[in-house]
């Protein structure tokens, strides 16, 4: 029997901010996958507790390597996909969601970091999706005043989920080479409830694009374990050097999003205040609601 | 729980310190609460209404506040937003305003109500004299600690006068004791050290006294927010689209040769915000209505000030308010109207003034200056004497240039000048004499500045600049017929027949006054539908989308 190393604390322990510290009953939440930690962060062998949707769920990993997950001694399925180890608390219909760029073999896969932020997934979503912070919560790197515009964009909603097309950003860091910095362009993806990625042009390689994902662990409807996942196309960057910039900018985010209220996000239209700028955000809400989403949300229409 | 209602402290005056955000707690709300450069107290949901970001994580700065999370500035007194970066080139509708609350600040304390209490009244025996001692916070309800301190505040008098001890209740479960001294000795300007410790010994006996046997088993965090999330979304009410305000003239001085600087102050209530570039319709009891663009600087929302130049033309607009107008007459104004909008995204921005054109660019000039943004302001003037506004300009310092006695051939030359090398990302704002305007316009050509980087100020423009044509719709639960004329939106047409559509953005961005369309083609303005729902017509934003002129839409609506 491995050692039982200490972890989160259990459900009833943490501290309660409001929001349901009870296990998941929404559907929808259950029947997806989620990543529950980076696998070159699971020791072997090793046997330690952590909370998905509030319940505690226990991950073991043999001495050969094998990982597998359990909710009691109920066995939950496990996936080891981009580097995670995945579980689901229901019985999906479909597998953990298409990253084809993490199988070239050209492409550096990292975890940039699993970081608990005091929030709900869907924030942590939405905050990933907006363009219109860079200057004011990531200054002087992926923007900058006054050059604050958000252009324009096109967002489709599918089967697949959001996607939102030729986004694009006036950054400063290309102000090393020219006077003026450059428009950056991004394509975002929102292809889970809780998930969400990006695609951001490549200054190696114009035909190929880095790829960005944030995926999230709902510890509880209000606490949420990020996985910032790492897809690029750079034989420069150590990991460290890779990560160290993750974190800088996820730090920077962090603060925002634990001073959000409420910290569920509202689904109500009129809740809160949406700019064309937040086209995506507007669409990722409204796809949340179409597929009847209630856990980590506030749903139109509800009075809790 | 017993609602506790009413006007309650919720700081100190001390604690309002100059350009900072206090974070005060009332009745299980969070509050913002700041003071801005003019003395005035805002006191606000601590909640950006755009993303729910905190508000105390902002920056006062001084007439403004701006959040942290997108740079959206809300001015003093209003709560109305008066710029979204992301949309440099768009004034904020009238609709983004956070929530906001009464202050009063007296005897020593700032007062609120957020229930709309009724007018303001101080405990007995708080004064305007009255000084406020320390504060403490207690971990006990309100109730339990005034019944505490109605047995031994006699006890806690000073020299004779009397202590009086207001609680604040920041929960169901916690509250702040704010005493007062109610009628401090004239003779010494501070209460001595003596005094204040013996007090402070009060204070935190009763805290360890009433503290005894409450269990901290609660969570204020969770009480915030429950009642954050009842708290209604603030709308307009139906109708009250571009009202007139009745003004009264607060004061008039001749501020250059010709000039006369006009203050217009609200008969009750608060002016609405403005932003800089903005301009009102003043209608004069002699039945004529002009425009006139307002100069005040961020956050300045007490009155709105504006500069009158004698036409020699003058049929009776400006004459009359030279000749015939004086301190305390009414006056009947628009809504701040914003055709003449700043962006704030510019390396550099060239404001540049003939005569009187200078009102609308001495309102961009200060709000320029305020943000710390790179401006320059040229002001073309017969004479010295000519330039109104010395006041505010001599606050702008070295960023005001002065183009005096230059006559037709000298000016084109000194813009031609201004002009010469356009800059990556400047704009020009150009108001003054037509011929100016056109000068400026030709040299902006010639030195090759882009089209969308000359802003012009039309100042005998009187049309709406939304020219979208009229249509009718039909309301199919009741078969009746409202006529959506040009320059009005549907959601407008609607209110204005008592259908009360719901809506918050008003941008064709939320999705709030979605309708249902049973016949017709909506033109599509909004981004909240998508391609498929736009191509399958069968639903429409009220605030932004229309139909084509002269046709007809069938709504699912009843009045």
């Amino acid at each position: 029997m491995p050692d039982r190393s200490p972890s989160l604390p259990a459900a009833g322990k943490m501290r309660h901010d409001g929001g349901s510290m009870e296990r998941c009953t929404d559907p929808v939440a259950l029947a997806q996958w989620y990543p529950l930690a980076a696998l070159d962060e699971i020791a072997a062998p090793t046997c330690h507790d952590t909370l998905l949707l509030g319940a505690t769920v226990t991950v073991e990993r043999t001495t050969a390597g094998v990982c597998s997950v359990a909710d009691g001694s109920r066995p939950l399925p496990a996936r080891t996909r981009y580097g995670y180890l995945w579980t689901s608390l229901g019985d999906p219909d479909h597998e953990v969601f298409e990253i084809p760029e993490c199988d070239e073999p050209d492409r550096r896969v990292v975890n940039a970091g699993s970081i608990t932020v005091a929030t709900s997934a869907p924030r942590a979503v939405e905050n990933f999706l907006d363009m219109g912070h860079f200057p004011y919560v990531h200054t002087g790197i992926l923007g900058a005043e006054p050059r604050t515009e958000v252009l324009d964009y096109d967002v489709t909603t599918g089967a697949d989920g959001v996607l939102a097309t030729r986004c694009r950003f006036y950054q400063p860091q290309a102000a090393a080479m020219a006077t003026g910095g450059q428009i950056s362009e991004y394509v975002y993806r929102v292809p889970h409830p809780y998930c969400v990625m990006l695609y951001k042009s490549n200054p190696t390689d114009p035909a190929r694009m880095d790829v960005i994902a944030l995926l999230n662990q709902p510890l509880t409807e209000e606490t949420v374990r990020a996985h910032n996942l790492l897809c690029l196309l750079d034989d420069v960057s150590t990991d460290a050097e890779l990560r160290r910039f993750q974190q800088l900018i996820f730090g920077q985010d962090k603060t925002i999003l634990e001073n959000q209220w409420p910290r569920r996000l509202p689904l109500a239209p009129d809740a809160e205040m949406p700019v064309r700028a937040d086209h995506s955000s507007v669409a990722y809400r409204r796809w949340l609601s179409a597929l009847g989403v209630t856990y980590a949300v506030i749903p139109a229409g509800s009075t809790a | 729980m017993s609602p506790e209602t009413g006007w309650f402290p919720i700081a100190s005056s001390d604690d309002l310190v100059e350009r900072h955000v206090y974070l005060g707690q009332l009745l299980g709300r969070e509050l913002a609460v700041w003071r801005a450069d003019d003395g005035s107290v805002n006191v606000w949901d601590n909640r950006c209404l755009h993303r729910g970001v905190r508000l105390t994580l902002g920056s006062n700065e001084g007439g403004e506040l701006v959040c942290r999370y997108h740079g959206w500035r809300y001015a003093s007194r209003t709560a109305g937003c008066t710029y979204i970066p992301a949309h440099p080139g768009e004034a904020p509708g009238r609709t983004v305003c956070n929530v906001s609350h009464p202050a009063v600040e007296y005897g020593g304390l700032v007062w609120t109500t957020v229930d709309h209490g009724g007018p303001f009244s101080a405990p007995a025996g708080i004064t305007e004299r009255s000084v406020a001692l320390r504060a403490l916070p207690i971990d006990a309800p309100a109730t339990t600690v005034r019944a505490a301190l109605a047995e031994e505040i006699d006890r806690w008098s000073v020299d004779g006068s009397p202590v009086v001890a207001v609680v604040q209740p920041m929960d169901e479960h916690r509250c702040v004791v704010r005493p007062v001294l109610a009628e401090p000795p004239a003779s010494c300007a501070t209460i001595a050290l003596d005094v204040l410790r013996h007090q402070h010994r009060l204070l935190a006996a009763l805290r360890e006294r009433v503290e005894v046997g409450i269990i901290a088993t609660r969570s204020p965090a969770a009480d915030l927010q429950r009642i954050q999330q009842r708290t209604p979304p603030r709308r307009p009410a139906p109708g009250t689209a571009r009202t007139t305000i009745p003004v009264t003239v607060a004061a008039r001085r001749d501020t250059a040769v010709g000039v006369r600087a006009v203050e217009l102050r609200p008969v009750g209530g608060q002016l609405p915000t403005a932003q800089p570039g903005d301009h009102i319709d003043v209608a004069l009891p002699n039945g004529i209505t002009r425009q006139y663009s307002l100069v005040n600087a961020p956050g300045e929302l007490d009155a709105y000030v504006i500069g009158v130049k004698r036409e020699s033309t003058s049929r009776g607009g400006s004459a009359w308010i030279h000749d015939d107008l004086t301190v305390g007459d009414q006056l009947t104004i628009s809504e701040p109207r914003h055709q003449f909008v700043l962006r704030r995204d510019s390396f550099r921005t060239l404001l540049i003034a003939g005569g009187i054109g200078i009102t609308p660019l001495l309102a961009m000039a200060q709000a320029l200056h305020a943000n710390g943004l790179d401006f320059a302001l040229h002001v073309f003037a017969q004479s010295a004497e000519h330039v109104p506004f010395g006041e505010r300009l001599a606050g702008l310092g070295d960023t005001v240039v002065r183009h005096l006695g230059l006559d037709p051939a000298a000016t084109a030359a000194a813009v031609t000048a201004l002009l010469a090398g356009p800059g990556e990302g400047e704009h020009v704002y150009v108001c003054g004499p037509a011929p100016m305007i056109g000068a400026v316009q030709d040299a902006a050509a010639a030195a090759g500045w882009p089209a969308g980087s000359v802003h012009v100020e039309y100042f005998a423009n009187p049309a709406d600049t939304d020219t979208a044509g009229a249509f009718t719709v039909e309301l199919a639960r009741s078969a009746t017929v409202i006529e959506v004329p040009a320059g009005t939106t549907l959601l407008d047409a609607l209110r204005g027949h008592g259908v009360d559509v719901p809506s918050s953005c008003e941008q064709g961005t939320c999705g709030t006054c979605v309708v249902g369309v049973l016949d017709g083609r909506p033109l599509h303005q909004d981004v909240y539908l998508d391609a498929a729902e736009h191509a399958a017509g069968r639903l429409m934003t009220t605030c932004v989308s229309r139909a084509a002129p002269g046709t007809r839409l069938v709504l699912d609506l009843e009045p």
